[in-house]
């Protein structure tokens, strides 16, 4: 029975303690309330510990003429439009404070010569912009807020996993899950929940993303009836590393060219030249060096075209590739040892501007990338769509339940402009932290429900009930199954029929995944939890499949070979998703909300 | 090429345990914790070994390979010799969990007894302040640390001695120079570190700074810094004196 677990209540239950889980459990513990942070890990190892090359926040610190509406539409047209126009707004105008918040809370930013924070280039962003710490901005951002919650009265509750949600009615009042050492289950009663468990680059074969981006938080909401928004679109980034195999996907920074790095077919050729986008062509240069003084900071210089959107720089790539101009492993070359031919002491600056890079190929791959090109390919690197939220609160359509950061839809549209994601965690956690304090302040308890518990319970233990052999399988190889024909047939490049294949594919996985039998205890062991993350994995990545197969056009992240344009009318509309009484996946358009004039103009002022 | 390796991993929990020995074989590029990964997906799906980034960025993956303390993902296959037997087992300063998993929690315990950030004044109106790089570098120099914990785990204070109520270790040292040397810090941390945080116990033989993954001067650039501000505050005799004596407020 429930009362046999052991329960812990609290005001807001945050689930993932990432730069957004940790970001709103500060916020919800300032506001008075009693905060509970589960960590998928260990306190400070959450995969924002991962970005690398900065913070977007329109400070103008390195250029004065950047504004929150430059940086706004910059946003919206990285997004191609289908952006939560709202968030974009919010998002523009708050990073700023948010990341001087950083720095009142120990953060140490580089330093421009007058001693301001520092920011650097980055594609698509018109202006210098992204502030940063050399090339681990993301291990600055976890630390810095994880030193500054351990003394705001926050309960941590490390190496939990969430099973599930719970619900009083329609409205979601804790959650439910197990400690990974020893294998325990807990109940977490809660007024209000914030869900910010990143992202779902495990559903795909190469990917930058850790064991734990298995979509937890976004399927944990679907399944308590939360909707989704635009899942089709997903970040391949550019430059994960190829070589050697087992690092494959391990991400290459976007500093890299940020700070002169070029992209070279096998031919020695830079490709990026060859296809600029209509909409990007009057802020792309032409001349090589004209290209090189704008990663120095020269404010009248027009960026290169390696600095275009991840979107479309990976599909260059992929374009290489097929085309027999890749590099020897499949990829293609990226050079920042070139620079030696523009800077007296290069190797020493590349190795203070991305140290962290130097290391990983030293260490990983055992070359010099301050004297040899790197190679590099496309990475599952970043879900766009979530969960759905109200822009200004992160409420979701269920109440009680609120999202942040990259499990939540709505900021970065069709595609994501690098350093676009710490600021969103902080600009995101913050405000979903504050509304789910002001939620739980304003509600009582809800009722737990011990049926739902029991159900959940019965789930999660069930593939040790199932005796090995006689048509069980073990975990592993339903996941590589899943991974494998994301990879191929809901990639980078989409086609209906291959979409089609890994629909009714993922049904034969769903199948083969009720029928996975582990071995052992429950303590520590990662066979049952990898067949506990399959039901997650096949949620979004139907999720993924569906909405993807639907939108009949390309449009950032999503890229359809057989619609390879734009299409205007598609860019009026969302894609939602929903579960549906029966249990089914559902799946409509939902129309954009109007943008407000001011904004329209903002964007008219900026083309 | 492929070769086949063996490999010796510990597997138990707090109460014992045993080597048990697992033989697979690899293909070029790995490292070592790939080929867990592949014993666990293959041989021994119960297998527990903590893990996340895969790229030396999060420091989950603390073992001792071959008796030395490392990130398993970042020791490459190639710099080990596999004609022999490759030992992995876990940290040995901290209690077992279970198998390459053991309990770190006592880390996270020490350092929120150290006094939090606190910052002056904001230099400019708009609330932010000026630092110049230079200013910068060291304490960014510490704040490179992971938290893998590797530095503790080879610190013969804590490992052989067990002194984890009266010194708080190589890490949480780096945390409090980081704390102490960051330009904008109002706090004084001194009196703790001489006395409940045990800075003298350190006896400068640099293994934690043999260890470091991101290559952190540990001892040279944090601990002796710090030591030397606690012998100045409190071992001087002519700064004792003044002290008494200089004019007050």
């Amino acid at each position: 029975m429930a009362t046999n677990y052991e329960t812990h209540e609290y005001d807001v239950l945050v689930i993932g303690a990432g730069g957004a889980g940790l970001r709103a459990a500060i916020e919800a513990s300032a506001a008075g309330v009693k905060v509970g942070l589960i960590c998928k890990s260990l306190l400070g190892k959450a995969h924002t510990v991962m970005a690398e090359g900065g913070m977007a926040a329109a400070m103008g610190n390195v250029d004065d003429r950047d504004s929150w509406k430059v940086h706004f539409a910059d946003t919206m047209r990285g997004g191609q439009y289908v952006n939560n126009w709202r968030m974009a707004e919010l998002h523009a105008k708050e990073a700023p404070q948010r990341v001087h918040e950083l720095e009142a809370w120990g953060a140490v930013f580089d330093r421009t010569k007058e001693g301001k924070i520092s920011q650097r280039n980055f594609g698509g962003h018109r202006y210098p912009r992204l502030a940063h710490v050399g090339d681990r901005t993301g291990l600055e951002l976890i630390r810095t807020l994880q030193d500054h919650g351990i003394h705001q009265g926050i309960s941590v509750h490390m190496e939990y996993t969430i099973v599930s949600l719970l619900k009083d009615g329609d409205r979601v009042v804790g959650a439910f899950g197990y400690d990974r050492e020893r294998g325990r289950f807990r109940i977490f009663k809660a007024k209000a929940v914030v869900v910010c468990t990143g992202g779902l680059g495990r559903a795909y074969a190469v990917t930058s993303n850790s064991w734990e981006g298995t979509g937890d938080g976004v399927s944990l909401a679907y399944h308590a009836g939360a909707e989704l928004l635009d899942m089709e679109f997903i970040q391949f980034h550019p430059t994960g590393m190829i070589w050697p195999p087992s690092v494959k996907g391990i991400l290459v920074t976007e500093s890299v060219r940020g700070e002169g790095g070029v992209l070279r077919n096998k031919d020695g050729k830079r490709f990026m030249y060859d296809d600029v986008p209509e909409n990007y062509k009057s802020q792309t240069s032409t001349d090589p060096e004209e290209g090189w003084r704008y990663t120095q900071n020269d404010k009248n210089a027009k960026r290169p075209p390696e600095l275009l959107t991840r979107d479309h720089v990976a599909r260059c790539i992929n374009r290489e590739v097929k085309a027999g101009r890749g590099s020897p492993h499949g990829g293609v070359f990226l050079d920042i040892a070139w620079i030696k031919e523009k800077i007296p002491n290069s190797a020493e600056h590349i190795k203070k501007k991305i140290p962290s890079m130097y290391h990983q190929f030293m260490q990983l791959a055992n070359l010099d990338i301050t004297k040899e090109p790197m190679e590099v390919g496309p990475t599952t690197h970043y879900a766009m769509g979530g969960i759905r939220v109200n822009g200004e609160t992160q409420a979701t359509n269920i109440p009680g339940l609120f999202a942040a950061g990259e499990c939540a839809a709505g900021l970065h549209g069709a595609n994501r402009l690098g350093g676009n994601s710490l600021s969103d965690l902080i600009v995101f956690g913050k405000r979903a932290g504050e509304y789910a304090a002001k939620y739980a302040k304003e509600n009582s308890a809800g009722k737990i429900n011990d049926a739902q518990i029991e159900a959940a319970y019965k789930e999660a233990i069930e593939p040790f009930e199932r005796p090995a052999g006689g048509g069980s399988e073990g975990p592993y190889q339903v996941q590589y199954d899943l991974q494998n024909m994301m990879q191929a047939n809901v990639g980078i490049v989409r086609l209906q029929n291959e979409m089609e294949f890994a629909l009714a594919g993922i049904e034969k996985l769903k199948a083969r995944a009720a029928k996975v039998a582990v071995q052992g205890h429950l303590e520590y062991n990662p066979g049952w939890h990898t067949a506990i993350d399959l039901k997650h994995l096949l949620t979004i990545s139907e999720a993924i499949t569906l909405c993807s197969i639907d939108r009949k056009e390309s449009r950032g992240g999503h890229f359809r070979e057989d619609f390879p344009n734009k299409d205007p009318e598609a860019q009026k509309y969302n894609s939602v998703i929903s579960k549906s009484a029966d249990g089914s996946m559902k799946l409509r358009r939902e129309p954009i909300p109007a943008m407000r004039e001011d904004l329209k103009q903002v964007i008219e002022e900026m083309k | 090429m492929n070769k086949t390796v063996t490999f010796r991993i510990w597997r138990g929990d707090a109460k014992g345990g045993e080597f048990v020995n697992y033989t697979t074989e690899i293909t070029e590029g790995l490292v070592v914790l790939d080929v867990i990964h592949k014993i666990q997906a293959t041989q021994a799906n119960d297998m527990a070994c903590r893990w996340n980034c895969k790229a030396g960025k999060c420091g989950s993956c603390s073992a001792e390979i071959n008796g030395i303390p490392k990130l398993m993902c970042m020791t490459r296959m190639d710099t080990l010799n596999t004609d022999k037997i490759i030992t992995v087992e876990p940290m040995r300063a901290f209690p077992s969990i279970r198998d390459l998993v053991t309990d770190v929690s006592w880390n996270f315990r020490v350092k929120t007894k150290i006094k939090k950030f606190n910052p002056r004044k904001p230099d400019a109106a708009d609330g932010t302040w000026r630092m110049m790089q230079e200013d910068v570098d060291r304490v960014q120099e510490f704040r490179k640390c992971i938290e893998c914990f590797l530095c503790q785990d080879v610190c013969h204070v804590l490992r052989d001695h067990h002194k984890h109520d009266e010194f708080i270790g190589p890490r949480f040292l780096v945390y409090t120079a980081a704390l102490e040397m960051h330009p904008l810090d109002t706090e004084d941390r001194l009196p703790e570190l001489k006395q409940s945080q045990g800075i003298g116990f350190c006896n400068i033989t640099k293994c934690c700074t043999k260890v470091c993954p991101e290559h952190i001067t540990i001892t040279d650039n944090a601990i002796i810094p710090l030591k030397e501000r606690v012998v100045d505050e409190y071992y001087d005799p002519l700064g004792w004196l003044w002290k008494k004596i200089r004019p007050q407020g």
